[in-house]
């Protein structure tokens, strides 16, 4: 359990968190390994699990019919990945896959939930987290939309 | 400076180039080597971040940023976005131009020397940045840590594909590519460029930065690289405003107080910020 | 220093000065009377200059008058200035033939032949051509048909004693004495005997100036030269409050005022027409049919055009208001940054022939009262 606790405490999304809440979360947490183009979750499939990324990078991805796969976003180290864990009906909205083998701490969301329910407290500080981690994504995802490299002219 | 001697003819005059070689970089975008015709004079020797006026006969002239120096070569990578770009992307090896120039200030890569550098590169803007980042690869132990962060609207959308290979397997510099879509064929990031700075491996308090893309994807940039602690003195962009002379005689050129033919196109965000504050200026 | 002193001549010696410039190969150029307007010409004589004329300006209003005098130069300022005699409103920069094997040999249009010799210069114009000399003459680069067509231009210059409406060079400090830049300068005198003095400012001046009859000048003459000159700088039709206008308008990008003058500026660009320092300019490079023969020709272009801002596909300045404010913060503000001097000489030109007479003078003290009321 320390070596999680370490490990989690790395990451960004747990900046500043005491120790005591460290350990709570950690003990919501374990280590996983995947192999290159191993599929973490698959787009419908309940979302009880978030992971955040030590090493290596995954995939965020959807099927478009007559397109195939597209790649949303590539979500790299000390990242995370995974919210629909947050809020009902705990799906996910897209699918994962490893770009590369990674190795990664995955979170049991319903074990964190219940902690939450228990500490409010806890559920704050790990809403504002979360909170912060999607604001950024959908800055990014904005920017995306402007479309830059497009030529903005007549053609 | 034999270069910058303009031989005899007036400043608005073109100098004929001849067109040796030819690559396509992308759907739209070609990378031509030019050589001098006889009579016209010497190679130029541009630094890098420098610009030429390169005029298509009959048709036009343009600003085209020189995308690698070369003892006896003049490089453009030029994008097809209107008739003077098409017509010169158009040219095949054998065929002429006319070139004025070098015109602009350069990137101040010696004044990086000691440091990190952060070379952050959006579409087309790859190419004004590559002569600062082979300059800092040739002179490579002057350097700290070399990164290059780039950018595209998807794969096919790169520059320099093979270059990027090459330099991605250098153990002495760190190379991040990302596109804004890509199909699962694609093993790179996804996302935007600016994004890219927020985990790249630099000095922030030391580091100095080379930015180039769309004036807006540069805006973002900037401020990632303010938020991770790079001073506005030590991130150099690369503006563009309509030219027509690049001699500082037609007034077209001007931000505010600078003219950017003469003053720039290379500024850092320090100085430009306050200018590109205000819409429409 | 020149042996001639300050002189004295009549009226009528003009006659002599213009027919010695162009025996010396000059063509000589100066105000006449003509489209109801005092324009610059070529003078065949000196019988051709606005002779019993002044003008009456106003914001958008430019009429002549009648004057009850025989001033040679009783007005202040016309719609037109030097400029377009040396930097012409178009001009052909070279022309290029293409051979077989694809190259081409570019011909240098020889600059321009001719000496120019201008009479009536005011002092306002004598400071817009040493503006338009440090934007061409003044950088790296050096505009080779302004200099050849400046280098030989002898200058007559003709010190003011009627301001016209939209006058403010008293406030830009450039008038209504000129101070240098001339090879001879006049001052009509009215006050009892219609003569005029005589200054020279060089050695060309001299030459020219020993074929006039010429008598030597009194104190009486001269002091009713200054007093003449005293009375223009007493009369200015408009003032301006210089003070710190580079920082101003650095401060006041975003004032209200530029939404009001949006609303009455048609982006028309008559200002920069008839501005004796604007001096923005295009290119056309042509072709004929077969292809063979290209040109390229330089053109006067304006800042209100929405294509002088264009590019990737849009213009940065795609708004009238966007685009008043960088003319007037232009002229006034970063001009001093990019050329070491303000681009305004205070002839009011702009205030005269804008359509719907917006006043460069009012907007900047606009300008200026909303950001003292900000507390």
């Amino acid at each position: 359990m320390k070596t999680i606790e370490k490990l989690i405490s790395d990451a960004a999304v747990f900046d500043g968190l005491s120790e005591d809440r460290l350990r709570l979360i950690a003990g919501c947490a374990g280590n996983v390994h995947f192999d290159e183009d191993a599929v973490l979750a698959r787009h419908g499939e309940p979302a009880d699990v978030f992971y955040v990324v030590r090493d290596g990078s995954v995939a965020l991805e959807t099927f478009v019919p007559a397109r195939g796969a597209v790649t949303i976003e590539t979500i790299g180290a000390g990242e995370v990945i995974g919210w629909s864990w947050l809020f009902p009906p705990y799906a996910w909205h897209f699918d994962v896959r490893a770009l590369s083998t990674v190795r990664a701490t995955a979170f049991d969301g319903a074990c964190l939930r219940g902690k939450c329910d228990d500490d409010p407290a806890l559920g704050y500080e790990l809403m504002s987290r979360f909170a912060r981690v999607i604001i950024e994504r959908l800055q990014w995802t904005r920017v995306r939309l402007l479309d830059v490299y497009g030529y903005g002219g007549t053609r | 400076m034999a270069a910058l001697a303009e031989p005899a003819l007036a400043p608005m005059a073109p100098r004929p180039f001849r067109v040796v070689s030819r690559r396509r970089e992308t759907g739209d975008t070609w990378t031509l080597e030019l050589e001098p015709e006889p009579g016209a004079g010497a190679p130029l020797g541009p630094q890098p971040g420098q610009f030429t006026m390169l005029y298509a006969f009959g048709i036009g002239e343009v600003p085209i940023s020189v995308s690698r120096v070369d003892a006896t070569r003049l490089v453009h990578t030029v994008r097809a976005v209107g008739p003077v770009t098409e017509a010169i992307c158009g040219l095949r090896p054998g065929s002429v131009l006319g070139v004025r120039g070098p015109y602009g200030n350069a990137w101040p890569v010696a004044q990086a020397a000691g440091r990190d550098v952060v070379i952050v590169a959006g579409g087309i803007g790859l190419a004004p940045l590559r002569p600062a980042l082979l300059h800092v690869l040739e002179h490579r132990a002057e350097y700290g840590k070399v990164t290059l962060l780039y950018g595209g609207r998807t794969p096919a959308d790169l520059l320099y594909r093979r270059e990027l290979d090459e330099l991605a397997a250098r153990s002495d510099l760190h190379v991040n590519v990302t596109v804004d879509t890509a199909d699962a064929t694609w093993r790179g990031d996804v996302g935007v460029v600016p994004k890219l700075i927020e985990r790249a491996d630099f000095d922030p308090a030391s580091a100095v930065a080379f930015v180039v893309g769309p004036e807006i994807m540069m805006h973002f940039s900037a401020e990632a690289l303010l938020a991770r602690g790079v001073g506005g003195d030590r991130i150099q962009l690369s503006m563009e405003r309509n030219m027509r002379c690049g001699l500082g005689h037609c007034g077209h050129c001007q931000l505010g107080p600078t003219l950017i033919c003469r003053d720039g196109p290379v500024y850092s965000w320090a100085a430009l910020q306050p200018l590109v504050a205000v819409r429409e200026l | 220093m020149p042996d001639v002193e300050t002189s004295v001549i009549e009226p009528g010696a003009l006659d002599a000065l213009v027919d010695g410039l162009r025996e010396r190969g000059y063509r000589v150029l100066g105000p006449t009377v003509r489209d109801g307007a005092i324009v610059y010409d070529d003078l065949a004589s000196a019988t051709a200059l606005p002779i019993g004329w002044t003008d009456r300006q106003e914001p958008g209003r430019y009429r002549l008058e009648r004057r009850e005098d025989e001033a040679r130069f009783g007005y202040a300022v016309g719609p037109h200035s030097w400029k377009q005699f040396l930097f012409p409103p178009r001009v052909r920069l070279w022309k290029a033939t293409r051979r077989d094997d694809g190259a081409f040999e570019v011909e240098d249009e020889a600059a321009a032949p001719e000496r120019f010799a201008f009479l009536g210069v005011r002092a306002c114009e004598l400071h817009a051509i040493d503006i338009q000399d440090r934007v061409f003459l003044g950088g790296r680069f050096v505009e080779r048909d302004y200099a050849a067509r400046r280098e030989d231009a002898f200058i007559v210059a003709a010190n003011c004693f009627e301001p016209g409406g939209t006058c403010f060079c008293v406030s830009m400090g450039t008038g209504p004495k000129a101070d240098a830049g001339y090879d001879l300068a006049l001052t009509e005198i009215l006050d009892g005997e219609h003569r005029l003095l005589l200054e020279v400012g060089s050695e060309r001046g001299v030459e020219i100036a020993r074929g006039l009859p010429l008598r030597p000048a009194m104190p009486e003459d001269l002091r009713a030269a200054e007093a003449a000159v005293a009375g223009a700088a007493e009369r200015m039709g408009r003032e301006l409050d210089t003070l710190d206008l580079p920082g101003l308008l650095a401060r006041t990008l975003e004032h209200e005022r530029w939404d009001d003058v949006a609303t009455r500026c048609l982006t028309c660009g008559n200002c920069t027409m008839v501005c004796p320092t604007c001096f923005c300019t295009t290119v056309e490079d042509t072709t004929d049919l077969t292809g063979t023969e290209a040109e390229r020709v330089r053109t006067w272009d304006t800042c209100y055009s929405v294509d002088h801002s264009y590019i990737h596909g849009g213009a940065v300045r795609p708004t009238g208001r966007s685009r008043y404010r960088q003319w007037l913060t232009h002229k006034f503000g970063t001009w001093h940054d990019q050329f070491g001097t303000s681009g305004c000489v205070g002839c009011g030109r702009c205030i005269t022939w804008c359509p719907v007479g917006i006043d460069v003078t009012e907007e900047l003290a606009a300008l200026r009262d909303g950001e003292e009321a900000v507390p």
